[in-house]
């Protein structure tokens, strides 16, 4: 039975995982409450970099761009998302199948870089200006097919049966869906929803491509800091970004664990 | 009824439309701007042809067929370094990507059934987490007197000034793609049966014995999709090898992002596009087949 049982080995493996998944983090957070400049000398614990952060005016101004912009592409993509999945959950043969899954799943797994140059070029051929409202599209693009896999799995998960007794019982095919599989799904939807919101709040690639002049977001004032070295203000500004978005997840799985309890 | 006819067909109609105007055809832009003549005016390219039914327009399309970026993608060997370099750091990086996660999914798999979904979440939250800031907090560990010179010093070993090199892009992205390698041989492994261990054992197989034939074997789909998750992206990775390589660390992303950016070249960074798309096809058949099977299995 050796082999089959968790040992000491499997632990040790885990914990060297998990450290080195966590501990660049960890140490960023540390670091942002560091008192002195320089990197690698602890000065002391000091909040001065968070002042600094709130007086940082481009700083502040590309994270209201980001936040509109994932808000509103985040809406977008749970809309197509789910729309698709629907499509994708529904049995049998369904005509285009694999060239709608080609199509949805290609922002996934295609480099950021084509991905972005592509959608920049798109634009540019319908005359679009560039600006909010492109990098928004595209990040809707992007995120869609994570909405789509994220809900399409659930929709697969649910019993076929209810939405079949609920037609018996004289429901309209709208009705059978909007009153049993919709509820059902709304977890994921909901998952789904903030998968696109944190994905596009992150992406940098996609948008130095799409963006326009006013709508340069957090990652792109992050990154064009960055190129120029670590600052102690960036490190402030990672550290909220990364407890926000683990506090965001956590609230979201609390409220699915409560509301979904088979899953 | 009608109307909810009406409703399903919208329902229908939207996500394909969207997908036709966002997915397809900004790729068939990108194909008809590679055969573009670049030039200085903005947009900075110069359409070689358009949409016509005239025949004279379409002798003028043929007469100048602009394969002039493949050219050029040809001439200079840059790009080839650039692919040969984005195809060596992206197989050595998914090896050592296997070497690691493989271990990880199994003690994950192998963990109480209680502790299971604690791990799945601790695994999964750094994905949720920024991938720029996750690879920025690199910078400050390797750079040359960083978190890792200071603590090799702490030992009395000398400095290994680890920023800026090949090394370092494959520790950034290691760290960024874990999850994604993890995930997919966990999902296979956490569902296979205990049974067929204790069988194996039963049958006098060893630790070794029973993993090669028995975990091993049945963790090969899960295997596939996570070589192929992390290899496709990180061909064409631009975030990690910018902040962590070197100027010599050239990768193809990269190389398209400085003929965009730096040269304002649009029809030689659509060429690097296709030419990548292209590279990249085989392996994303593979793994859309894969997908669809394992789709059709669930149904």
């Amino acid at each position: 039975m050796r082999g089959a049982r968790f040992g000491g080995l499997d632990l040790a493996i885990l914990a060297v995982g998990l450290a080195f998944l966590y501990g660049p983090m960890l140490l960023l957070v540390l670091y942002s409450f560091n008192a002195s400049r320089l990197v690698t000398v602890w000065g002391g614990f000091s909040t001065r970099w968070y002042a600094a952060l709130l007086a940082n005016e481009p700083l502040r101004e590309a994270s209201l761009v980001s936040l509109r912009v994932a808000l509103v592409s985040a809406a977008l993509a749970t809309l197509v998302g789910t729309l698709a999945a629907i499509l994708l959950a529904r049995p049998g043969r369904v005509a285009g199948r694999r060239t709608f899954t080609a199509l949805l799943l290609a922002p996934m797994v295609l480099p950021e870089v084509i991905v972005g140059l592509s959608l920049l070029l798109l634009f540019v051929a319908l005359g679009f200006e560039r600006g909010i409202w492109t990098v928004t599209l595209a990040h809707a693009t992007v995120t869609t097919a994570f909405v789509a896999v994220v809900v399409q799995a659930r929709l697969l998960g649910i019993e076929r049966d209810l939405e079949a007794a609920a037609r018996d019982l004289g429901a309209s095919p709208a009705t059978a869906f909007l009153t049993v599989t919709l509820p059902l799904a709304a977890p994921a939807i909901g998952a789904g929803f903030l998968l696109a919101f944190t994905l596009s709040l992150d992406d940098l690639v996609v948008a130095s491509f799409t963006a326009g002049p006013g709508s340069t977001t957090l990652p792109m004032r992050i990154y064009s800091s960055v190129r120029l070295g670590v600052t102690p203000e960036i490190n402030a500004a990672s550290s909220l970004l990364m407890g926000l978005v683990g506090a965001a997840v956590l609230v979201a799985s609390l409220a699915s664990r409560r509301r979904a309890p088979t899953t | 009824m009608n109307r909810a006819a009406a409703a399903s067909r919208v329902a229908t109609m939207l996500p394909w439309a969207w997908l036709l105007v966002f997915v397809a055809a900004p790729l068939v832009v990108v194909a008809k701007i590679s055969l573009s003549e670049s030039a200085v005016a903005q947009p900075p390219y110069r359409p070689r042809w358009s949409w016509t039914l005239d025949p004279a327009a379409w002798q003028a399309f043929a007469d100048g067929l602009g394969l002039d970026s493949y050219r050029a993608l040809l001439a200079d060997d840059l790009y080839w370094r650039s692919a040969l370099a984005s195809l060596a750091i992206a197989s050595a990086a998914t090896a050592i990507l296997v070497l690691v996660g493989y271990p990880v999914a199994l003690a994950m798999a192998r963990a109480p059934k209680r502790l299971r979904p604690v791990l799945l979440a601790i695994v999964i939250l750094p994905f949720w987490t920024s991938f720029l800031i996750r690879v920025y907090a690199w910078i400050a560990i390797l750079r040359p007197a960083g978190l890792l010179d200071a603590a090799l010093g702490l030992f009395g070993l000398p400095p290994l000034e680890l920023l800026n090199s090949t090394p370092a892009v494959l520790i950034g992205i290691v760290y960024a793609y874990l999850p994604f390698m993890v995930l997919p041989i966990y999902a296979v492994l956490e569902r296979r049966d205990p049974a067929l261990l204790e069988a194996a054992a039963d049958l006098g197989a060893g630790t070794v014995a029973t993993f090669r034939t028995v975990t091993l074997p049945l963790s090969r789909p899960g295997l596939a999709s996570g070589v192929l998750l992390c290899f496709v992206p990180i061909f064409g990775e631009f975030v990690i090898p910018d902040l962590l390589g070197g100027s010599d660390t050239l990768m193809l992303g990269r190389t398209l992002w400085s003929e965009f950016f730096g040269n304002r070249d649009w029809p030689l960074a659509s060429a690097v596009a296709i030419v990548m798309l292209l590279a990249l096809a085989l392996p994303l058949a593979w793994l859309r087949e894969s997908g669809l099977r394992r789709g059709d299995a669930r149904r």
